[in-house]
């Protein structure tokens, strides 16, 4: 044997030889996923069985089977709620779709200028509480509205109104679908048919259409569900007119009625469980859709197509943007629309709400945490799920359960809590009302989203990392710290920031569950308008569209400036 | 199947290993048997169940049933990491976000010895592939086969008993992927490490292994050393994946000799095949010869030169023996044979088919149905 293979032989006897684990790799693995498991089970699994069980039992807690259902069914104003429900999301849904679709189309199909700004502008509602584009509404076409003689004597208070805010407010949502959808089709199609002289309108008809047909069909539904489900903008704008969403606060918040919320709840979750399984399917069909080799479609310049598609993208943009722009400006009028001094007065929140800025401070506080905590315990979930080999079952059925709140509406899952988390027999009661519930309540919202950006990222390692690991005999959890963490840190702040904005925006979850010290800001701008505080509830709606706008650029900037320097390994 | 030869004390023992994935069957009662310091190839098509060997070797993807014994271990169902081998994958697995140095130090940092130490263990590491000043790049910087030296140095860090190789050279370029043949099988050499690699290049594998496995569905076809798989293949199969073969239907005629159509062959082993059975003939193109052939060589037939293919250092012939109306043999003839023979398309001339260059296939031999 030569000298290098002696001294590596004597290497490894001596001096690198491993220290033994106190307890092995397996059984920390089996651990966590069991934790993960026992977790996943009591912030979603638990509530929506709570929901479940609450909706067949009658007020004293006896089993009475389908009996709610059947009142639900036989009461002529609630029937109503559902009826005016479906028809505004028809509405909301009949509009936005087609604008986001020719909107996404600009974005992706032409050459247009300024593709950045406008799809800025057109995120812009994810920012904001959705029933800030509720009071913008109110400043402009309302009773003391701008634009008021626009309306020709019809009622904004009432569908029209829901239906116009929740056009605005789900844009973006039905826009980032179809975008996604458009980009992924392949060019080459396109090019053949142009170059066989195929005329536009076929080609639109033929290939543009089919190729984004998942995508649309998914718009539909999300839209769908997330106007069915919303809460807030109902709340200001609807006037007289009930909706489901507003049903199921009055029966649980007003008459303390449990078990008819419960129904109401299952009933909105019929349309998101819905969109969710179409959304799956359509995801599959998708990505078959897209070969391997497709390449992205290059437009040609086209000045007819590129100026119209820009004069509309122009009206679409600043109807967003005026919109929102209205309410932040309404927010700091002295006396809209008759005296447009500018003024402070309206952030003196203490003035029209007895929590004052609290409320501010606790959103603050509960955005931060879901952020720092959510990512946490998110990444490492979908960590242990996708990347240790151990226990398929138990990992298979975390991942059901970290998929499962995309089906449940916020309103629901927030419904859910309720009954889970004021049980007299839950010894969780105690966190009842506290910071803690918020918390737990807003990661399990969000939980699905956030789980996919961690899998998506996980998946694009290389698979080896972990059996490298193991052959060099370093146990998988210094490999997550050093490797695995480190390279996907860009997807472990794209999920903080993610949750930040969500829980700083949500109400409908949360609406139920604050209590003295802990109500939000989101919910004192509910509470103020029902005031008739409008211009305060503009205004901390307008300062917490600020801070979840300054995190998201703060993240830009810090991306580009600070972790790019981070990972200099990216660069060749 | 051949056993083979059993070894004195093997530094690797698999015995009766099976692996299924649901209800297709990966590997089928694997028996293997390595020697401590030997290079050994495993070799077969793309799907043969290769890797799926190699990692249930490592306790990557453990087996259904058999038994994995290392230097007398029985490592059966130890976790990798109480396993002793280091490995090098296909995609090489370097993690992108740590140096060259700190990849190939990863596995001695978590072993409580002196900074200083691992860094001249590293430093010794790069020197060894050739690396020497490259441990503050990133992986990302460095060229393909850079990457792989370095993924074999990682793999060697710990001096492992065991080195188990992933077709480590099959996303190389054709240049670097030779040069970097003879860097590993020399390193080998010089480290006396056991290794394993996996490749489906039957060129790789001869040109570097001491003995090669030859793979197909999931079944060890043959163990030997390369001139034994190329010269003396087993099965059909080994015969056809290793090399270049032609096979001809036949019948025994006799001891030793088989016929094909109008055309009466010797043979040196006849596979001691029954007279009148039905046998299939082989021969490698370049056993055909087609200079100097006198008139009482053996198995001497007239043919004509049907199509001719130019590769480069020699050329691929058809030929299409004259009275056998479909019978057609591929014969290789070295290029200044070519020139000095005047061979052409077409032309008529006599080629020769020497006894022992003959291989005769009973059909009832394992593999036959390839
Ligand atoms: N995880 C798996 N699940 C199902 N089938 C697998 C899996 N891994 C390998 N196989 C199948 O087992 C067979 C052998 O695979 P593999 O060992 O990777 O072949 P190769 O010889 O090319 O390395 C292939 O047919 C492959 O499709
Ligand atoms: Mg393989």
């Amino acid at each position: 044997m030569s000298e290098i293979a002696a001294r590596m032989d004597d290497a490894a006897s001596s001096s690198f030889a491993v220290r033994r684990p106190l307890v092995s790799e397996r059984q920390v693995a089996g651990l966590l996923i069991a934790a993960l498991c026992v977790l996943l089970v009591v912030i979603i699994a638990l509530p929506l069985w709570s929901l479940l069980s609450k909706s067949v039992q009658n007020t004293a807690g006896d089993f009475v089977g389908l009996a709610n259902f059947w009142t639900y069914a036989s009461t002529p104003t609630l029937v109503a709620s559902l009826r005016n429900s479906v028809f505004v999301a028809g509405m909301a849904t009949a509009i936005t779709v087609p604008l986001a679709f020719l909107y996404a189309y600009a974005l992706t199909r032409s050459r247009m200028p300024l593709k950045g700004l406008f799809t800025a502008a057109a995120l812009l509602p994810i920012f904001a509480p959705s029933l800030l584009s509720g009071l913008s509404l109110i400043y402009i076409f309302g009773n003391q509205g701008i634009l008021k003689h626009w309306m020709m004597g019809a009622k904004l208070y009432g569908p029209i109104g829901i239906i116009g805010a929740e056009a605005l407010y789900t844009f973006p949502h039905a826009l980032l679908i179809l975008t996604t959808a458009l980009a992924l089709s392949d060019g080459r199609l396109r090019e053949a048919a142009e170059a066989l002289g195929t005329s536009r309108a076929r080609i639109f008809r033929t290939i543009t259409l089919p190729g984004a047909r998942y995508g649309l069909i998914s718009a539909v539904f999300v839209v769908f569900t997330l106007v069915i489900t919303d809460f807030g903008i109902p709340k200001v704008i609807g006037g007289q007119y009930s909706v489901l969403a507003t049903d199921a606060y009055r029966q649980v918040v007003g008459q303390q009625n449990f078990p008819m919320g419960a129904v109401v709840g299952i009933i909105l979750l019929v349309p998101a469980v819905l969109a969710f399984l179409i959304d799956r399917r359509t995801q599959k069909r998708q990505s078959a859709l897209l070969s391997a080799r497709a390449v992205p479609y290059e437009p040609k310049p086209d000045a007819a197509r590129d100026y119209g598609l820009l004069a509309f993208c122009l009206l679409v943009a600043g109807a967003i943007v005026a919109t929102y722009g209205v309410a932040a400006w309404g927010s700091f009028v002295t006396y809209w629309p008759y005296n447009l001094k500018l003024t402070l007065n309206n952030y003196d929140f203490a003035a029209v709400e007895p929590t004052g800025w609290d409320g501010y401070f606790n959103s603050l506080k509960l955005a931060g945490l879901t952020a720092v905590i959510g990512s946490v315990v998110i990444f490492c979930g979908a960590y242990l799920i996708e990347k240790v080999k151990a226990f398929p079952g138990l990992r298979g059925f975390a991942h059901f359960l970290a998929m499962l709140p995309m089906a449940v509406p916020g309103l629901v899952l927030g419904l859910g809590y309720v009954f889970f988390f004021n049980a007299s027999w839950n010894p969780l009661s105690v966190f009842y009302g506290t910071l803690t519930v918020l918390v737990i309540n807003s990661i399990a919202h969000f939980f699905t989203v956030a789980h996919i950006t961690a899998l998506t990222s996980l998946k694009q390692l290389d698979h080896e990392f972990e059996a490298v690991s193991a052959s060099l005999k370093v146990p998988f959890w210094t490999t997550f710290r050093r490797v695995t963490a480190p390279i996907c840190m860009p997807a472990i702040l794209d999920i903080a920031v993610y949750l930040f904005v969500n829980a700083m925006t949500t109400v409908s979850a949360v609406i139920f569950l604050y209590g003295a010290d802990t109500k939000l800001a989101s919910i004192s701008i509910v509470h103020m308008d029902e005031a008739g505080a409008v211009a305060s509830a503009a205004a901390m709606a307008t300062v917490i569209m600020a801070t979840a706008i300054g995190v998201k650029i703060l993240h830009v900037v810090l991306d580009r400036f600070v972790f790019s320097r981070l990972q200099s390994w990216r660069r060749r | 199947m051949t056993a083979s030869q059993p070894i004195a004390s093997p530094f690797l023992r698999v015995r009766g290993l099976n692996k299924s994935f649901g209800a297709f069957r990966a590997l089928k009662d694997i028996d293997l048997e390595v020697a401590r310091g030997e290079f050994v190839c495993f070799l077969g098509p793309s799907g043969c169940g290769k890797t799926t060997l190699l990692r249930a070797i490592a306790g990557l993807d453990p087996q259904d049933s058999g038994t994995i014994e290392i230097a007398g271990r029985d490592v059966s169902q130890a976790p990798p990491s109480q396993r002793d081998f280091g490995i090098v994958f296909q995609s090489y697995a370097l993690f992108p976000n740590l140096t060259v140095a700190k990849n190939v130090g990863y596995g001695l940092v978590n072993r409580s010895r002196p900074r200083a130490e691992i860094a001249a263990r590293v430093t010794e590491l790069l020197e060894m592939v050739g690396l020497p000043d490259q441990g503050q790049k990133f992986p990302g910087q460095l060229s393909g086969g850079q990457q792989q030296r370095v993924a074999l140095a990682r793999a060697l860090a710990t001096s492992p008993g065991l080195l188990l190789l992933d077709e480590p050279l099959s996303a190389l370029d054709a240049k670097v992927r030779i040069h970097l043949r003879a860097q590993i099988r020399d390193l080998q050499q010089r480290l006396g490490v056991t290794t394993i690699m996996v490749t489906h290049d039957q060129e790789e594998a001869l040109a570097m292994a001491d003995r090669i496995v030859v793979m197909n569905h999931g079944v060890i076809e043959q163990i030997g050393g390369p001139t034994e798989i190329y010269g003396a293949p087993d099965t059909p199969f080994v015969a056809d994946f290793v090399g270049h073969m032609t096979f001809l239907d036949a019948v025994v005629t006799g001891p030793k000799t088989v016929r094909v159509g109008a055309l009466d062959f010797v043979v040196a082993d006849d596979a001691g095949a029954a007279v009148g059975s039905q046998v299939r003939l082989a021969m490698r193109p370049e056993t055909v010869r087609a200079r100097m052939v006198d008139e009482a060589a053996p198995n001497r037939f007239e043919a004509r030169i049907g199509e001719l293919s130019f590769l480069g250092s020699f050329c691929r012939a058809t030929l299409e023996p004259t009275g056998s109306s479909g019978v057609r043999i591929s014969a290789d003839f070295p290029a200044n044979e070519m020139r000095d023979l005047e061979i052409v398309e077409g032309q008529l001339r006599a080629v020769s088919f020497p006894p022992e260059a003959l291989r005769v296939f009973a059909p009832s031999a394992p593999g036959a149905a390839s």
